[in-house]
């Protein structure tokens, strides 16, 4: 399962980096950074996808993504 | 028993304003990108929804005991349509507004992710309106409209939620350390004056 | 390997001087010189396309098959012709617009013949409109043209953006979640090509495979537009078979007029190379440079231009040329620019080249196209080339600017 930040949607408002800080780090302006892989996705272990699904129901912009 | 469903109401009714005082300031600050009262982001946006739908609750029991009031003279209709109610028309008017402002914005929240967030962010604009139209139903339609408690708690709640509204309206709102750029589509772009497109339909010869 | 004599023209085909024929745009002239539309069909489009080995021509130099084979499998497609052309060192869809706007068009009927498409646009800066529009007023072709008017901005010839564009949105990208060869004009599989990459579509359906091979090396056949500017004598564009040597290049726009500190390859988001003219054009020939040929430009720069400060310069145009929407991207360019364009200044601090290396790291794949991807591989290749300027720099003194020698 990967997370995906949609990047034309994202404004930085920061919830997804304080309910995924095993993935998720902020960056100079408060956008996520991801600790590893790719600027816009992020693999999702099985112990933290409940968190993941969490991130991406209280993004208030929608701009995350759960894919296969 | 009338007497139960006067209480109700009034308690009802005050509740939800200091409920939906706190959804506005909540939802100001979640705004921000910052956290804010001590409530990490997420936490504050999960109190603002849950204080307003706490808030609906309330005002449907608010809504319910005035309807048992027979001194109320509320009528099912006032409950949707605004300013045609016996008693203290202008004022109770207002609470109807303010009800039907706050079931759309609870709504279309609800289903956010249906609706998209164009038309969702269009209409939580409202919350602008719906807050004062509330606040104005209380200092008039109540009964204890000119209690001392009553008008401590309106006036404390107006100058929370100016208080917030000064903050947003700042220059600073929003930004990291004065570090972040409001995001904007470019000028070269969003301005650019474009011919319409012109079309060659297919022929065959 | 395709057949040549059943499917091509009689007429005999170019060498090595193949989409620029002349001044004479006229569809009179196109037809004398290559002959008719090909009643070829679809499927022997595709598989001459892949034979050929034709890549996109557009900077990217994907393989053009996969993405006709790609469209093809999709319902309904649609075929855009990307003329937008964002980057200032390139003028060579614009020439070939003016030019040979019938082999584009060609280009542009047999793609869409090849993946099934009845609905074709093309997308052009105001300037090629008009060549366009008087090269479609000659022709009756069966697929619908839509013309579109392109607004003159850097990304606005990302491919997602020319999709929004087309749809009516903003030319700004799209995230890739979706993929435009499976969601794109009306939410259609679109099969968008460079002007270029159309044109040469179109000789390869007429001549063969096997002729369009005859140029270019195995790897990377063919023949691309080069665009050269800087201090050659004749800035402008030309055509060269992949693999040419940079100084034959220079060579067919007049030659350098003084003497060359660098080259910059593959345009804004390219890289800097030494001026040596053996290096050949190609992705090979480049890749132990860490620069790319791109759309084919090439930039040359003085020996007493600063190379540091073209490049701050450079950095800063592309930071003012965001679409906006991404956060790292419309935020960290300006910083990075900023501080690349202190580093360019005299005296400054050693860390600056530190930073901007973390700023790089910082902004990479975070945005929804390759923008800032593209303006950090700018931004290392200048440290890199030009690194022992930064050390003369930091010691208040200019090579290029003192008319020193390296």
């Amino acid at each position: 399962m990967k997370l995906h930040i949609d990047w034309t949607l994202c404004d930085g408002r920061g919830l997804c980096v304080e309910l995924l800080p095993e993935l998720l780090e902020e960056d100079d302006w408060a956008y996520p950074v991801v600790r590893s892989g790719r600027g816009n996705e992020v693999e999702v272990a099985d112990d933290i996808a409940g968190h993941a699904r969490r991130a991406v129901a209280q993004c208030p912009l929608a701009a995350l993504r759960l894919t296969r | 028993m009338t007497d139960a469903a006067w209480y109700a109401a009034r308690g009802a009714g005050v509740v939800s304003l200091a409920l939906l005082t706190i959804v506005m300031v909540l939802g100001i600050g979640s705004r921000s990108g910052r956290p804010v009262f001590g409530l990490p982001r997420f936490g504050a946006s999960l109190v603002h929804r849950n204080a307003s739908l706490i808030a609906v609750v309330l005002i449907a029991i608010h809504v319910l005991s005035l309807l048992a009031d027979p001194y109320a003279q509320l009528r099912l209709v006032d409950v949707i349509v605004p300013f045609d109610a016996a008693y203290r028309t202008a004022w109770v008017g207002f609470g109807t507004a303010a009800l039907d402002l706050i079931v759309a914005l609870v709504v279309t929240s609800l289903l956010r992710r249906r609706i998209g967030q164009r038309a969702w962010r269009a209409i939580h604009w409202l919350a602008y309106a719906a807050w004062p139209v509330a606040w104005l139903h209380g200092i008039g339609a109540g009964t204890d409209r000119s209690s001392g408690w009553y008008l401590a708690v309106a006036v404390i709640s107006v100058i929370v939620v100016v208080a917030a509204v000064v903050w947003r309206c700042s220059d600073t709102f929003g930004t990291v350390g004065g570090r972040r750029m409001e995001r904007r589509v470019n000028d070269a772009i969003a301005a650019a004056q474009r011919p319409p497109p012109t079309t060659y339909p297919g022929r065959t010869r | 390997m395709t057949a040549l004599s059943d499917t091509t023209v009689a007429i005999a085909p170019p060498t090595h001087q193949r989409l620029l024929i002349g001044d004479d745009a006229s569809i009179a002239a196109h037809t004398w010189r290559y002959g008719p539309l090909p009643q070829v069909p679809g499927d022997l489009i595709q598989r001459m396309v892949k034979d050929a080995g034709l890549t996109g021509r557009g900077g990217a130099g994907f393989p053009t098959y996969r993405k006709v084979e790609a469209v093809a499998a999709g319902r309904d497609p649609v075929v855009v012709a990307n003329g937008a052309e964002g980057e200032p060192a390139s003028s060579k869809d614009r020439v070939l617009l003016r030019y040979g706007p019938h082999l584009v068009l060609d280009g542009l009927v047999l793609a869409a013949r090849a993946v099934g498409a009845a609905e074709t646009h093309v997308y052009v800066p105001v300037e090629a409109a008009a060549d366009v529009h008087a090269a479609l007023a000659d022709r009756r072709d069966p697929i619908t043209i839509t013309v579109h008017v392109a607004t003159d901005a850097f990304i606005a010839g990302e491919e997602s953006a020319v999709v929004s564009a087309v749809n009516g949105g903003l030319p700004a990208p799209r995230d890739k979640i979706v993929r435009v060869v499976d969601q794109g004009v009306g939410g259609r599989p679109t099969l968008v090509q460079n002007v270029e990459t159309l044109a040469h579509l179109a000789l390869i359906v007429r001549y063969g495979p096997d002729w369009f091979r005859t140029q270019g090396t195995t790897a990377e056949p063919g023949t691309f537009l080069a665009t050269v500017s800087g201090v050659v004598a004749d800035p402008g564009v030309c055509e060269m078979p992949y693999g040419v040597r940079i100084g034959d290049l220079i060579d067919a726009t007049g030659g350098a007029t003084e003497p060359v500190q660098a080259l910059l390859v593959g345009g804004y988001h390219g890289g800097w190379i030494p001026p040596d003219p053996d290096i050949a054009f190609s992705r090979a020939g480049l890749e132990r440079y860490g620069a790319t040929p791109g759309a084919g430009i090439v930039f040359v720069l003085a020996a007493d231009e600063c190379g540091l400060a073209t490049t701050a310069h450079l950095l800063g145009y592309l930071a003012g040329q965001t679409a906006g929407q991404c956060g790292p991207c419309f935020n960290g360019l300006p910083r990075m620019a900023d501080t690349f364009a202190s580093l360019a200044e005299l005296g400054t601090p050693p860390s600056l080249a530190g930073e901007v290396e973390r700023l790089a790291r910082l902004v990479t794949g975070r945005g929804a196209c390759k923008h800032p991807d593209g303006t950090v591989r700018l931004a290392r290749s200048g440290l890199g080339m030009f690194g022992s300027e930064i050390a003369a720099h930091r010691a208040g003194w200019c090579t290029a600017r003192s008319g020193g020698r390296r």
